[in-house]
């Protein structure tokens, strides 16, 4: 009950100061085009399980204009390099079954469509909540008989934002009733359960106080449409589950593992904070 | 012998005669400087694009000299003018005697 009370005259506070301060940073109501023609929605009405925060906004929205703008066209965007890389991968035979992603799939552009907008997702035959990583190495173990690739490994950053490519600008759509609600749950518990030694859930930096300044740091509401993204911090792409790391580190706690049943958890509950905001993966950001 | 070299060319299609275009050019490459170091002490050969050049129907548009303080992955846009329609040429050179080639069309209409 008490924190529940704190949590709203936090969130209060945050909104309070947004409006002071809101005509120096970047405009929440630019539109973000990309090429000149995916339009892409970066700020719309939360979805209903979403109990604190009445809209939500992309990353791309607290950036500066320079940032945003970097994202607006596929040849300023540093992110497609990486793209292109994973696109050679795509096609080279590898493995015990002389396979490649090709041999199977034909191009990503048409058979890859969509399936950014509603991972994770339930697997039925595994029985589990699966990521865009999992059924990555599903291919290449069992139908490829390749090695398979580490979880934040740079062939699978490259490739998971290669996959994640045609389905720029459809809605994320996460389904989180059914089988995958129990993951979705646990996700949620993580996302409010402070840790480390500063005692910070994710709900305090990116519920509590987004659009607040945490020093230099323009605090988002940590929304992962844009995952894998480019960042101008180390000049390349950054998972899903290494941006977790690094938050929960900065807490100054044991961090869980990257492919982790926790991590996968609180990516499925995250990733539906943002269902019906546009795919934009792989975004800019800083 | 720098690995994963892959030139990327941005010229619009079209243009009318006399239009001042803009060109974006980028090729993927480590840059690597020859000031670092690798973790046994050894010093990391240098291995740059040391020349990057832009011709348009034979006629030069712009040659770069370039030096190691260059970044990863380096990247021009500069502008030209077209008088007529006709092919624009780059051409980057590597330290390692390699030669990276990209032509785009342009119509003048």
């Amino acid at each position: 009950m008490k924190t529940s009370s704190l949590r709203k005259t936090l969130g209060l506070s945050a909104a309070a100061l947004a409006m002071g301060c809101g005509a120096a940073l970047a405009d929440a109501d630019d539109n973000l085009v990309v090429n000149g023609e995916i339009e892409m929605v970066t700020q719309t009405e939360a979805p209903e399980h979403v109990e604190y925060l009445s809209t939500i906004r992309s990353g791309w929205t607290y950036r500066s204009d320079e940032t945003q703008q970097f994202q607006m066209d596929d040849f300023d965007n540093p992110a497609m390099i990486f793209v292109d890389e994973a696109r050679a991968s795509w096609n080279t035979a590898e493995g015990s079954e002389g396979k490649s992603c090709a041999s199977c799939h034909g191009t990503p552009e048409e058979s890859m469509k969509g399936l950014r907008a509603v991972m994770p997702k339930w697997n039925e035959e595994a029985g589990e909540v699966w990521t865009l990583e999992k059924y990555v190495n599903d291919c290449r173990e069992n139908r490829m008989g390749a090695d398979a690739w580490g979880w934040t490994s740079t062939p699978m950053r490259n490739m998971t934002a290669l996959i994640s490519v045609p389905s720029r600008g459809m809605p994320v759509n996460v389904a989180i009733d059914g089988p995958a609600r129990e993951t979705w749950e646990r996700g949620k518990e993580l996302y409010y359960t402070r840790t480390g030694q500063l005692e910070l859930s994710c709900a305090n930096c990116h519920e509590d106080n987004h659009d607040n300044f945490i020093r230099a740091d323009h605090l988002s509401q940590g929304q992962i449409n844009g995952f894998p993204t480019y960042r101008l911090k180390n000049a390349r792409l950054n998972s899903i589950h290494g941006r977790f790391k690094g938050c929960v580190r900065d807490t100054r706690a044991e961090t869980f593992s990257p492919g982790s049943d926790d991590f996968v958890a609180l990516q499925l509950y995250v990733a539906s904070r943002g269902n019906g905001l546009s795919v934009e993966a792989p975004a800019v950001r800083n | 012998m720098a690995k994963g070299v892959r030139p990327r060319v941005k010229v619009p299609g079209s243009a009318s005669a006399g239009d001042v275009i803009t060109i974006k050019t980028l090729i993927s490459h480590p840059m690597e400087s020859g000031q670092r170091k690798d973790s046994d002490g050894n010093v990391i050969p240098r291995s740059i694009i040391n020349r990057f050049v832009c011709d348009f129907n034979g006629e030069n548009v712009i040659d770069v000299t370039m030096e190691p303080a260059i970044s990863t992955n380096p990247y021009f846009e500069f502008q030209a003018m077209v008088p007529e329609g006709g092919e624009f040429k780059f051409t980057w050179y590597d330290d390692d005697g390699s030669v990276y080639e990209e032509a785009k069309s342009i119509s003048v209409g």
